[in-house]
């Protein structure tokens, strides 16, 4: 940062700081009042039993942090959003890689099929959850009328059953990403310079597995990297889904970390309770971060 | 990379893709179809696309009838737009000074915003709603707006733009006699329209799309943005009128979706670059 010695460094001092601290004091005011003090009185919160409505809280140390251990549903919750992540996070950037690849293969229909992919990604999610609750509804949804047509007499109740539920609602997940990482992969992609193709192609690789097998993956690799790290942290924020279709239900088997979150602090108002269940959901994303800077230590990265 | 392909060539390629687009285009497709179709039709689940009797006209009618749409549309707007403003507002001077500027505290502050990264918005909430709740300002457009009004991600952006302006530009506008407020305004900002509009389409996507802080703060139709009309008009209007709330949900999406239509390249551009940088 302390780079070159700008010229404009010696031209007013002075007033170079008093103006840097003015440009930067409302932005700072509003840092410290929405950012820094809520984040800081939450992981506070969690070490009391405050409630509220109640007239004063305790501190309590560790005692929210031991009842998370002991409950059950706390549990639960913990082990769906993993599967959700689970899920979602590869198929949708399998999927995305693979719309990216064949989108990039081809001139025809480039713009077309970008846009297709990329809708879900401006829809608004609560609108299209209703669609989709439509479209897997156990009996006059399309899904099952076409299932039952082809001969399955007995399709799965989707968003109601607890054995489908957190596939179905991982299917729209994966439905919402597969266009971010797509857009977030053709970036990438159009960064590899295409002398290295024909390198790679007067070198033998004749077929196109081959080149992006030599080419391709090993320069997308920082670019994958992001890709897997923001999937990940935005699957495990999953919350829309859950709040307009299953409301963590059917017992339970859809319940997820933040819904969970949501319904002690803002249902059952134990504020307490669930700030340290944000401080878990916190953790999980500083930890995703923190894999991500380690493994672009040991990478070698381009550009 | 042939770049002038056959059609028979391309087709596998194509065929594909349209696979895949057909897929993701569905529920666009099921929803905008069932809106159009008469309650009986629906349950009787059969596959036609195409309604048998046109019911369109009563279906939206039912839903302009009994939920303020424009009510909620008018609310996602002000919404979306006041936290626009405050965020750049905010966040193009501080971005401005951390590039171009040397003062004190300076690399804290680079620090703070780095750090404020990496907090997701979820977990200030918990305080922040307890504080508007004693201040008396559930359900008001301040409670709505004010909590995003700070973005650091924003300031981030427009730091590393900015520091890939030439100083001579700032030298000059300098001794032109320009003071710096005015030349974060005049001189810098214009030079970083396609930042700002990037950011800009980033932000309204995400905010038009929120659902967990509006539902948290707002009660009632009053202040409801679009996402919790959807919702409203689900649990309270809607139940099994499946028709009806294709309709609601058709109309809700259609202000982003037909933006995002007319300006595609700048939304998926966007997107990726803030994406990228995120």
């Amino acid at each position: 940062m302390s780079d070159a010695v700008l010229p404009l460094r010696r031209a007013a001092p002075i007033g170079e700081a008093l103006a840097g601290l003015m440009l930067t004091a409302p932005a700072a005011i509003a840092y410290a009042v929405m950012l820094l003090l809520p984040t800081l009185a939450a992981v506070a919160l969690a070490f009391t039993d405050y409630e509220l409505g109640m007239p004063g809280f305790a501190w309590i140390g560790l005692d929210n942090f031991s009842e998370l251990l002991a409950d059950r549903g706390f549990a639960v919750s913990l082990r769906n959003t993993v599967i959700y992540v689970g899920i979602v996070t590869p198929l949708s950037i399998a999927l995305g890689l693979g719309a990216a690849l064949l989108i990039e293969a081809g001139i025809r229909g480039r713009a077309l099929f970008r846009a297709v992919f990329f809708l879900p990604v401006v829809s608004l999610t609560v609108a299209m959850a209703a669609a989709w609750q439509y479209l897997l509804h156990p009996t006059i949804g399309p899904l099952n009328a076409a299932l039952r047509r082809l001969g399955i007499a007995d399709p799965p109740f989707w968003l109601s059953s607890s054995d489908w539920v957190l596939a179905s609602l991982a299917a729209i997940g994966v439905w919402e990403n597969l266009g971010y990482t797509m857009v977030l992969f053709l970036a990438g992609l159009t960064a590899i310079p295409r002398e290295l193709y024909a390198a790679a192609q007067m070198d033998g690789a004749r077929r196109a597995v081959d080149r992006f097998r030599l080419v391709t993956w090993p320069l997308l690799g920082p670019t994958t990297l992001f890709v897997v790290t923001i999937t990940l942290i935005r699957s495990v924020r999953v919350f829309d889904t859950v709040a307009v279709l299953t409301q963590g239900g059917p017992n339970r088997a859809s319940e997820v970390l933040l819904y969970t979150m949501y319904r002690e602090g803002f249902t059952y108002l134990r504020l307490g309770y669930s700030a340290a269940i944000t401080l878990v959901f916190l953790v999980i994303v500083l930890g995703l971060v923190w894999l991500q800077t380690k493994a672009l230590d040991r990478k070698i990265h381009y550009g | 990379m042939d770049e002038r392909r056959s059609w028979l060539a391309d087709a596998p390629r194509l065929l594909l893709l349209a696979a895949l687009g057909l897929l993701v285009l569905a529920p666009y497709v099921w929803m905008v179809s069932a809106s159009l179709k008469p309650l009986d039709e629906l349950f009787r689940a059969s596959l036609a696309l195409w309604p048998e009797r046109f019911f369109a006209v009563e279906n939206y009618g039912k839903v302009f009838a009994r939920v303020p749409v424009f009510q909620y549309i008018w609310n996602g707007i002000v919404v979306c737009a006041g936290i626009l403003a405050f965020q750049l507002l905010f966040a193009v001077p501080a971005g401005y000074a951390l590039a171009k500027l040397r003062f004190p505290g300076r690399d804290i502050a680079f620090g703070a915003v780095m750090l404020g990264l990496l907090v997701p918005p979820h977990v200030p909430a918990l305080p922040l709603y307890v504080g508007f709740s004693q201040l008396g300002m559930l359900n008001t457009y301040a409670a709505l707006i004010l909590p995003f009004t700070i973005s650091v991600f924003a300031i981030f952006l427009f730091r590393q733009f900015f520091k890939a302006l030439p100083d001579e530009l700032i030298h000059a506008a300098r001794l032109d006699g320009m003071s710096e407020a005015g030349i974060v305004w005049r001189v810098v900002l214009p030079n970083a329209w396609p930042a700002a509009t990037a950011f800009a389409i980033f932000s309204v996507v995400a905010h038009w799309n929120d659902l967990f802080w509006p539902l948290i703060v707002v009660e009632g139709p009053s202040r409801a943005t679009p996402a919790l009309g959807v919702l409203f008009f689900r649990s309270d209007e809607a139940g099994d009128d499946f028709a009806a709330l294709m309709a609601a949900a058709v109309i809700m999406t259609a202000p982003l979706v037909l933006a995002f239509l007319f300006a595609q390249r700048r939304f998926v551009e966007g997107i990726a670059t803030t994406g990228l940088k995120g």
